[in-house]
């Protein structure tokens, strides 16, 4: 059997197999897993560097700014995202609009609530700033009542 | 019944399953779309609780590292290499499913489901070392008991967090195994060709997305310290 087929004598059904997915060469699927095996080691060592010491940010951003190049990757060249139609980007990239909308109104909220860990903020100042020590001693008192 | 793998390029013995309502590449596309939704589903599932992590790891900060601390990114690190190469291999599948190969089809769905199970037999001994440590629900170490007030002023949520999202992952990984099983089966009866291979493809989707979600959580439950 010669290596070049046509598509449409080879199929029964008729079907041309260009109109189904799209067939990426090899090299490309081994050349995305090696950059995604070489950036989780960078993952690791850049976590070892001890960045959170100075700045947390940084190293979270650092830390989730890799791994989203890493979901990119995957999402792009193993899934197809690629070679994928707009809806279904729509469809792959919606939730994690929520997601955003979710983590930031939470972000928003919650400096404005208080003791999520009963016992815990007695000890302790909750960042970003409530003292909940004389809230829990309030309650306390209340409770001894 | 023909069971000899096929190792050439053969039209599929049935084709794609004849529905009436559309035709066949259509229904290619449509089972596509209807599988991202779900992985949209699931991708918000996740959401809720990397939500979750996300609150509590900012307004604990030191409780998180302390506690992240206790965990090894070193095997953490081998078992992101183990599904990103599982990953891999189930890209792979699909090529060979695209190309009508359906010997490929099962030797890669195979490497990937080995994969998937050493990853849970690692997850395994984790778990189980944090037993011994008192960091496992239900028990204790040196006095503290998990989840004790005095276990929450080192590590506040961190631990409970931990074990709900590897857990669920945990699950997602078994369920992806069983999937692919299924689709393994149905290729070494030479099921799938150039113009029907769907299966391969949304399965290979589930699991992509199970390797998606470790991606992040490597990073945020074990480098953290």
């Amino acid at each position: 059997m010669s290596h070049h087929t046509d598509h449409r004598a080879a199929t029964k059904s008729g079907i041309d197999p260009h109109e189904l997915g799209h067939i990426l060469p090899f090299v490309v699927y081994k050349r995305t897993f090696i950059i995604l095996v070489v950036l989780t080691i960078v993952t690791v060592v850049a976590a070892e560097l001890n960045i959170s010491k100075y700045s947390a940010a940084l190293a979270m951003a650092i830390a989730l700014g890799i791994a989203s190049v890493k979901a990119f990757l995957v999402a792009t060249n193993f899934m197809h995202l690629k070679y994928e139609n707009p809806v279904t980007w729509l469809y792959a990239g919606f939730p994690l609009v929520l997601l955003a909308i979710l983590i930031g109104l939470l972000f928003i909220d919650n400096p404005f609530r208080v003791d999520p860990l009963p016992g815990l903020e007695a000890q302790r100042v909750i960042r970003p700033g409530v003292v909940a020590q004389e809230l829990v001693a309030e309650a306390e008192a209340k409770a001894a009542h | 019944m023909n069971s000899h793998v096929s190792s050439e390029a053969q039209p599929g013995q049935i084709g794609p399953p004849i529905a009436h309502h559309m035709d066949p590449v259509t229904a290619y596309h449509a089972a596509k779309l209807g599988m991202w939704l779900f992985l949209a589903t699931e991708i918000l599932l996740f959401g809720g609780m990397f939500a979750a992590y996300a609150l509590y790891h900012w307004m604990y900060f030191e409780e998180f590292h302390n506690a992240s601390r206790q965990l090894n990114p070193i095997i953490g690190g081998f078992n992101t290499v183990v599904l990103l190469f599982s990953s891999f291999t189930a890209a792979l599948a699909v090529d060979a499913a695209q190309h009508g190969r359906n010997d490929k089809v099962v030797k890669n769905l195979l490497i990937t489901i080995v994969c998937a199970l050493i990853f849970l037999v690692v997850k395994y001994f984790e778990w189980s070392a944090k037993a011994e440590h008192g960091l496992f629900p239900g028990t204790s170490h040196d006095g503290i008991a998990f989840n004790s007030p005095e276990f929450i002023t080192m590590y506040a949520s961190f631990f409970g967090l931990y074990y709900c999202l590897t857990g669920l992952h945990g699950i997602h990984v078994v369920a992806g195994m069983c999937l692919l099983i299924w689709v393994m089966q149905k290729a070494r009866k030479n099921r799938f060709s150039q113009d029907y291979y769907t299966p391969v493809e949304i399965g290979a989707l589930y699991w992509h997305l199970v390797d998606l979600i470790w991606i992040y959580l490597f990073p945020l439950l074990y480098l953290v310290g």
